[in-house]
């Protein structure tokens, strides 16, 4: 199958900082790939130059063969309303607080040129149960709601136009760690359903396991490791990757 | 005459030309904010420096010109910029929206149907009409180049949601010919179905903001709606008590102690030019 983003030779640094080094990936259609690594290691800044919201200094990232990069800003914005989707790890700068849940839900809806109110409402309803949040409180603000339910109606408001490509920067960070594991559940069971190719970022090596097909190991800007998820975490190659399993292991 | 020591217009005539290529290049792309220098006016911003500014720019010695405020044209606002025209300019001005070649307005559309040949110049407090959803101007900037305007609709999805209806009664939001999104300036809703398409020019100028926009002849202009809650100006269930009319838009008097109420055309020359209501009884 032929792959639905494919990224290689990205480089950028941030003075000194090497952000990313060298960095090559590729993810198919209605994959999950875990990117883990210590903090500072590159995680957030590869996602970000993946999903055109910073340019690489050197490389490139076709999305289905063409440059991301390359395209334009029209082009781009189109991609992230329609095929692509972004959940931060923190719901506030992913959710816009002044507006309702619904109205959070049907913005890319309506951004897509959806306009019968009670259409947009009936959907917002609808994700609203897919992502556990009562209905009943489709016309709350986020403010009132917890963390996790803000991080659901995230997930809802991107999922909504039914992207093919979702990039999650930690997720359940910030979140108890019983709430993490509902969540986590959750969106596995969203990206089966849906089939979506998800890049997820993540300090945690169990969300990975439980949620990836493939991971890739960052430390430095550099991918020191990738492969299938039980085979990197079972047999882990390079040192930083046996060191990182360990550390789980012993926890 | 215009009174010395005056230019024609009171701008001077680099002034003007800039103000005049803004104005073709808003023209040639209706609804599209263009930036333009704006200058010091005789007069302090929030009175309508920005139409004024437009209205020198454009208005020629056989010109016939009338202003209103909110439809009037004896309020202390419209006078004073008429004044100021007839000192500059020393052109015939009129009450009469049928006699005038030049109207310049705030907050209302004569209720008569313009022509051909006459242009509208609207007096613009704040031309960005997502400025209460985006506060970002580079935002707003990139949302209009690529006509980003699902914002817009969260908005009235939103007063849907609460109030069962889109509550915004003033400066209802407009696309204009299909591409950009306008404000029409703090009209009422009840007035934007007649700049849909109007044989009239329409210009727009913000003092303060310093924008020029305009929506030329015969242009669509359509209101933001949803399919099953379209857009439904709305006018007072009342008629006039002066000349009966249904038709044009009322304002509200409390004419006693007792908080009686009267309904009044907002457009005096509209109501003026009708027969009052006695003899229409007879
Ligand atoms: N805008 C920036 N300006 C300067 N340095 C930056 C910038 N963004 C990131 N960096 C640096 O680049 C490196 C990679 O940062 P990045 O945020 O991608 O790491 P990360 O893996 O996401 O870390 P974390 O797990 O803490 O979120 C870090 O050293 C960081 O300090
Ligand atoms: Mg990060
Ligand atoms: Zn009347």
């Amino acid at each position: 199958m032929s792959a639905l983003m494919r990224a290689s030779g990205l480089q950028l640094h941030f003075g000194k900082v090497a952000a990313l080094d060298d960095v090559a990936l590729e993810i198919h259609p209605g994959e999950v790939v875990a990117i883990v690594g210590e903090s500072g290691s590159g995680k957030t800044t590869l996602l970000r130059v993946l999903a055109g919201m910073m340019a690489p200094q050197q490389g490139r990232v076709l999305y289905d063969g063409q440059d991301v990069h390359a395209m334009g800003e029209a082009a781009r914005r189109g991609l992230m309303r329609s095929d692509w989707g972004f959940v931060h790890q923190n719901p506030r700068d992913g959710l816009r607080l002044r507006v309702s849940a619904g109205g959070n839900v049907g913005e890319r809806l309506m951004a897509a040129g959806a306009r019968h109110y009670g259409n947009i409402r009936a959907e917002a309803t609808e994700w609203l149960k897919r992502v556990e949040i009562d209905p009943a409180r489709i016309d709350d603000m986020p403010q009132t709601f917890s963390g996790g339910m803000q991080q659901r109606l995230q997930i809802a408001r991107t999922l909504v136009t039914r992207p093919r490509l979702v990039f999650m920067d930690e997720p359940t960070g910030g979140l108890d760690v019983s709430v993490q594991a509902r969540l986590l559940d959750l969106i596995r069971a969203l990206v089966a359903e849906l089939g979506l190719a998800v890049l997820i970022v993540t300090h945690d090596i169990a969300a990975a396991r439980l949620l990836a097909h493939r991971m890739l190991v960052m430390r430095h800007g550099q991918v020191v490791e990738q492969g299938l998820t039980d085979r990197v975490l079972d047999d882990p190659q390079h040192p930083y990757t046996q060191l990182l399993v360990s550390s789980v292991l012993a926890a | 005459m215009t009174e010395a020591g005056y230019n024609f217009g009171y701008l001077d005539e680099n002034t003007k030309r800039m103000i005049r290529r803004a104005l073709l290049q808003a023209v040639a792309l209706p609804g599209y904010q263009v930036p333009f220098g704006s200058r010091e006016m005789p007069l302090p911003y929030g009175w309508g420096t920005g139409g004024i500014q437009v209205t020198a720019s454009i208005i020629g010695a056989d010109d016939t010109l009338k202003v209103i405020d909110q439809g009037a044209d004896d309020t202390t606002n419209a006078v004073s910029i008429r004044r100021f025209f007839n000192r500059v300019t020393g052109v015939a001005t009129t009450d009469r929206t049928a006699e005038a070649t030049i109207i310049q307005t705030r907050h209302r559309v004569p209720e008569m149907t313009l022509r051909e040949g006459q242009v509208l110049v609207y007096q613009v407090p704040m031309p960005e009409p997502l400025f209460r959803l985006e506060p970002r101007v580079a935002e707003t900037k990139r949302m209009h180049a690529l006509a980003d305007y699902g914002l817009m609709h969260v908005k009235l999805y939103e007063d849907i949601a609460r109030h069962g209806a889109v509550t915004t009664s003033y400066n209802y939001p407009v696309l204009v010919n299909r591409r950009y999104l306008m404000s029409p300036s703090p009209i009422p809703a009840f007035d934007n179905p007649k700049l849909d398409r109007m044989p009239a020019l329409q210009l727009f100028g913000a003092g303060r903001e310093k924008r020029i926009y305009a929506v030329p002849p015969y242009t669509e202009v359509k209101s933001l709606d949803f399919e099953d809650h379209p857009f439904k100006p709305a006018r007072a269930d009342a008629a006039c008590v002066i000349c009966g009319s249904r038709a044009s838009y009322l304002d509200e008097l409390i004419v006693d102690d007792g908080g009686k109420r009267h309904f009044v055309c907002s457009d005096t020359d509209y109501c003026a030019s009708r027969p009052p209501l006695q003899e229409a009884a007879e």
